[in-house]
């Protein structure tokens, strides 16, 4: 297992060799901000190229292929183009809170994007509930879809927030229970424990048919957390115009754009991290060799690898099934979902009492 | 070996205010280079709420469906049941057949709540 420490470890003893502790602890958390803001940015307009692609796969289109070789510079340009629009201020909206939301937004999803184990020794935030820290700052985002919905003087906007509410707590439930049942497998709650939990074997193989039931539930409520796919009737543009961000101009609209793409990379890096172990590579019990050979793959390209390729499947479910009703979608959490969740948590339990996981 | 702290830095609530902080910088920097180069012009039509195209109609703030406050009352009870089953998730090897016992009842107050919803028909959307 490669060790990204060293190269923190250097960075920390080159600072602190010419200046005072606490300076040195500024400037590592100034580093650390600056390479959260750029990962950020860089996978948003990584994860915009990557849907526009495959949706035109999916569809036997070519997809962008004009800015750029094989249209790289795509989202770039995308980018540019919504910096340079104007940001419309209007008459009759709730000044405050319409400011607000986007903050919500974007500080939600930076929050759950710094618990994510990037690597071994390339984590931010490792919280000893460092899931739980997860669900609750993912949690916060919703408040800033409805405070967009709510402040926007507009009727299809309060309709879309309002979809979203349900649609986002309903799911939230599913989250919350899946990631119980892992957790009850782990032991654990940090994030670097759940990791070294999975040296030996990743948790979805461990925990056999209890963890793949939680695996699909939670797939299905993660697409449905990030207002996406066949779950995108808050922002359904064929009935509400463009859902809860219709009055959001430029950039203000970026934000709400940029962090339904990085809830799509925490909703897979977080399926990665309990079913799929994060940046650990694959490792099968007796196999020495084989482990030993997983391990030269470095674990940051472990992990991004497990997040985009999940992430394939939920685009994939975006782009192959039609957008649910509002009552089919609660159905399915609360008459199908829950109960199985609540049947699988009492199954993984009663399997790891009789010590049939591995 | 697995390492933790990035940076050997132990205090993870530090580490929390710096992304916090990254997040609110993020917005505050691209809101201010989107005001230096984008262009500015006034219209009294570009106050108005865009809707859906046309000038709207009526009150803004209409009434809503009672249904989602119902979901949302429903949220919260199962919501909070699950913060309460995550500590003993975390030490159920630990707690043993006390533990088990007790939460299967709680659990099984849990799974009660749900039918009894069920039945009344709250489930459904009307």
């Amino acid at each position: 297992m490669q060790d990204f420490s060293f190269l923190t470890t250097w960075v920390d003893n080159s600072l602190r060799s010419f200046m005072p502790g606490w300076l040195s602890v500024t400037v590592e958390c100034l580093l650390i901000g600056v390479g959260l803001l750029l990962v950020y940015a860089l996978l948003a307009l990584f994860y915009i190229y990557y849907e526009r692609k495959l949706c035109a796969a999916f569809q036997c289109r070519l997809g962008p292929n004009r800015v750029g070789p094989m249209g790289l510079l795509q989202s770039f340009a995308d980018m540019f183009k919504m910096l340079i629009k104007e940001i419309i201020h209007l008459n009759h909206i709730d000044r405050f809170l319409f400011a607000l939301a986007p903050y919500l937004v974007i500080i939600a999803s930076m929050l759950a994007f710094a618990v994510l184990p990037w690597g071994n020794g390339l984590q931010v935030i490792d919280f000893n509930i460092g899931i739980f820290f997860l669900i609750a700052v993912s949690s916060i985002g919703v408040l800033g879809i409805l405070l967009a919905g709510w402040s926007s003087n507009n009727k299809f906007t309060l309709i879309g927030s309002l979809r979203s509410g349900a649609q986002m707590v309903s799911y939230e439930l599913s989250i919350g229970l899946s990631v119980i049942t892992m957790v009850c497998l782990a032991g654990t709650m940090s994030v670097s424990g759940i990791v070294a939990e999975q040296e030996n074997l990743w948790f979805i193989f461990k925990g056999h048919i209890p963890a793949v039931i939680a695996f699909v539930i939670y797939m299905i409520a993660g697409t449905a957390e990030t207002n996406r796919g066949p779950f995108d009737l808050p922002e359904a543009e064929s009935e509400l115009t463009a859902g809860y961000h219709t009055e959001y101009s430029g950039m203000h609209f970026g934000f709400f754009y940029l962090a339904e793409y990085l809830n799509l990379f925490i909703v897979s890096g977080v399926a990665s991290l309990l079913f799929f172990g994060g940046w650990m590579p694959l490792h099968i019990p007796g196999w020495d060799a084989f482990n030993h050979i997983m391990d030269y793959i470095p674990s940051v390209v472990w992990f991004l690898g497990k997040a985009i390729a999940l992430s394939f499947i939920i685009i994939w479910f975006k782009w192959t099934f039609p957008r649910l009703r509002i009552d089919q979608l609660l159905s399915l959490e609360w008459k199908y979902l829950l109960p199985i969740n609540l049947f699988n948590l009492v199954l993984m339990v009663l399997i790891i009492i009789a010590g049939w996981h591995f | 070996m697995i390492t933790t702290a990035i940076f050997g830095i132990e205090n993870n609530g530090l580490l929390g205010i710096v992304a916090l902080l990254t997040g609110v910088a993020l917005v505050f920097l691209a809101l201010w280079i989107a005001k230096l180069i984008s262009p500015r012009s006034f219209n009294p039509q570009k106050g108005e709420a865009y809707e859906c195209g046309i000038p709207t109609r009526g009150e803004s703030m209409s009434q809503f469906h009672v249904g989602y406050y119902l979901f949302a009352i429903l949220f919260l009870m199962f919501d909070v049941e699950t913060v309460f089953l995550f500590p003993w998730a975390l030490r159920m090897r630990e707690l043993g057949v006390d533990g088990l016992i007790s939460i299967a009842v709680f659990f099984g107050i849990l799974v009660l709540g749900l039918v009894y919803a069920w039945r009344k028909g709250a489930l459904e959307w009307k």
